[in-house]
């Protein structure tokens, strides 16, 4: 299977391209040509850091070429930043619009006795029918390193409690995102990647 | 429910895990990248390699270390030892590890912090603060100091306003060590852990002094640690982060129980 890894000069893509390769996937990385997104099979949208880094998918032409993917039924993943920008935008960078797949902005989490970031190994409660977290039991566990996150709406697959709910995973036909790190997740996240290797062009969820 | 996290600590000399009281006397204990996987696979959390190798040309071996042990390792993995430049870091980011761990580096140039974190995110970037109460101060654990070169040198600052200071300059978490307790397997420093970890809104990993089940609950719930080191407990098959896991859960700290 071959994947397209966007790399927007966020962070350290060492990690997802080390785990995907893992796994048996063929990578491509691009940081703007247009062609190899426009020839992908599978997308994969990582990032840890600033949501103001996606601006750089927008002066690249990428956002609009990831656009036209997604509408062709091109599988996409995107993991941590990658998930939050597949909404209207996030109050991190307010200035800055996302793709609005998903229609709410992503916000910080609220002041209180609680740390921020949430830092850590967190559960999911999984909403039935999700593909990209089939086979994934109650009890397991997944890593999370985030200050910003996704509210729970009707497209929300995993909801995660850190002070209040919020989504660790979203899911609408061929657009999937997870909030938690699953190249650093142990085997559930390997399970979480194989999920999305393994992916059926046009499959309905079960 | 987020789980405290228990870290793997491997110190690393010349390519091989080594085992030693205050880093004298080292004894093999194993080859870092099986050591790693090992401990992974039994249920820690994190895995920390700490490079102790002081030579120029040890950081060649760093690296190549660290690009084997990263290979098969799919939980988060951090690299310390050696760190003096945003350069250093690159290269062991680029070798695979997650997250970097600098200490007398940032002391000595507190800006480096902020140069990482801008390039790699605050989620990569650890300080490690090695402390030690201050007996003749009016109150030894909030003037705790911080020391360098493995705690044998204070350096006159104190452990709470350097954590707050390396907060704000973007640190991602805080590793901090007990001196006093650091080898003692007599538990953690728990005041000293609870004073920095309610001083900051950051994570806090405490370590040195691990050596029953009980420091651990002990440091998850006065401590106020978000997660804790374990270095030689973990060696020579002593106690798996399973078996410690385990006991945890049952007098109520939630943990990751790998499946």
């Amino acid at each position: 299977m071959h994947i397209t890894v966007i790399d927007y000069k966020a962070g350290n893509l060492t990690s997802v391209l080390k785990t995907l390769s893992h796994l048996g996937a063929e990578l491509t990385v691009t940081d703007g040509d247009l062609s190899l997104v426009e020839s992908a099979e599978r997308i994969v949208l990582p990032g840890v850091g600033h949501f103001a880094a996606t601006e750089r998918l927008d002066k690249t032409g990428l956002t609009s070429g990831i656009r036209s993917a997604i509408a062709r039924g091109v599988p996409f993943l995107g993991i941590c930043v990658g998930m939050q920008w597949l909404y209207s935008g996030s109050t991190e960078a307010p200035e800055q619009p996302g793709l609005g797949q998903f229609a709410e902005p992503c916000t910080r989490f609220p002041e209180g006795p609680e740390k921020v970031p949430h830092v850590g190994w967190n559960s999911l409660d999984i909403k039935s029918g999700s593909r990209l977290l089939a086979g994934i039991e109650p009890g397991e566990f997944v890593y999370f390193t985030h200050s910003y996150k996704a509210p729970v709406t009707a497209e929300t697959a995993a909801v995660t409690n850190y002070i209040e709910p919020f989504a660790s995973a979203v899911e609408r036909g061929n657009v999937m995102g997870v909030q938690f790190h699953p190249e650093k997740s142990g085997e559930t996240g390997l399970k979480v990647l194989r999920n999305f290797l393994n992916w059926r062009l046009g499959g309905e969820s079960c | 429910m987020l789980t405290k996290r228990i870290i793997a600590c491997l110190d690393v000399h010349d390519g091989r895990v080594v085992k030693g009281v205050q880093f004298v006397d080292l004894i093999d204990a194993g080859d870092p990248a099986t050591q790693a996987a090992r401990h992974a696979r039994e249920g820690a959390d994190e895995i920390v390699l700490l490079d102790i190798t002081a030579t120029h040309e040890g950081r060649a071996t760093l690296l190549d270390t660290v690009r084997r042990t990263a290979r098969e390792l799919f939980v988060p993995f951090c690299v310390g030892g050696g760190i003096r430049s945003a350069r250093d870091a690159e290269q062991v980011f680029e070798a695979g590890a997650d997250k970097v761990s600098i200490n007398s580096a940032a002391l000595a140039d507190p800006s480096l912090i902020s140069a990482i974190g801008s390039s790699f995110g605050a989620q990569a970037v650890v300080v490690a603060i090695d402390a030690r109460r201050d007996a003749q101060a009016a109150d030894p654990v909030r003037d705790a100091q911080v020391f360098v070169n493995g705690g044998r040198k204070p350096i006159g600052r104190r452990v709470v306003e350097w954590a707050r200071e390396a907060e704000q300059r973007g640190a991602g978490e805080i590793l901090l060590t007990s001196m006093d307790c650091d080898g003692t397997r007599n538990g953690f420093d728990c005041e000293l852990t609870a004073a920095v970890s309610e001083a900051v809104r950051i994570p806090v990993i405490a370590s040195g002094g691990a050596g029953t089940v009980l420091h651990f609950a002990d440091v998850f719930a006065r401590g106020k640690a978000d997660a804790a080191l374990a270095a030689s407990i973990f060696h020579f098959g002593v106690s798996s982060a399973r078996s410690l896991k385990e006991e945890l859960a049952q007098s109520g700290v939630p943990v990751r129980i790998p499946c």
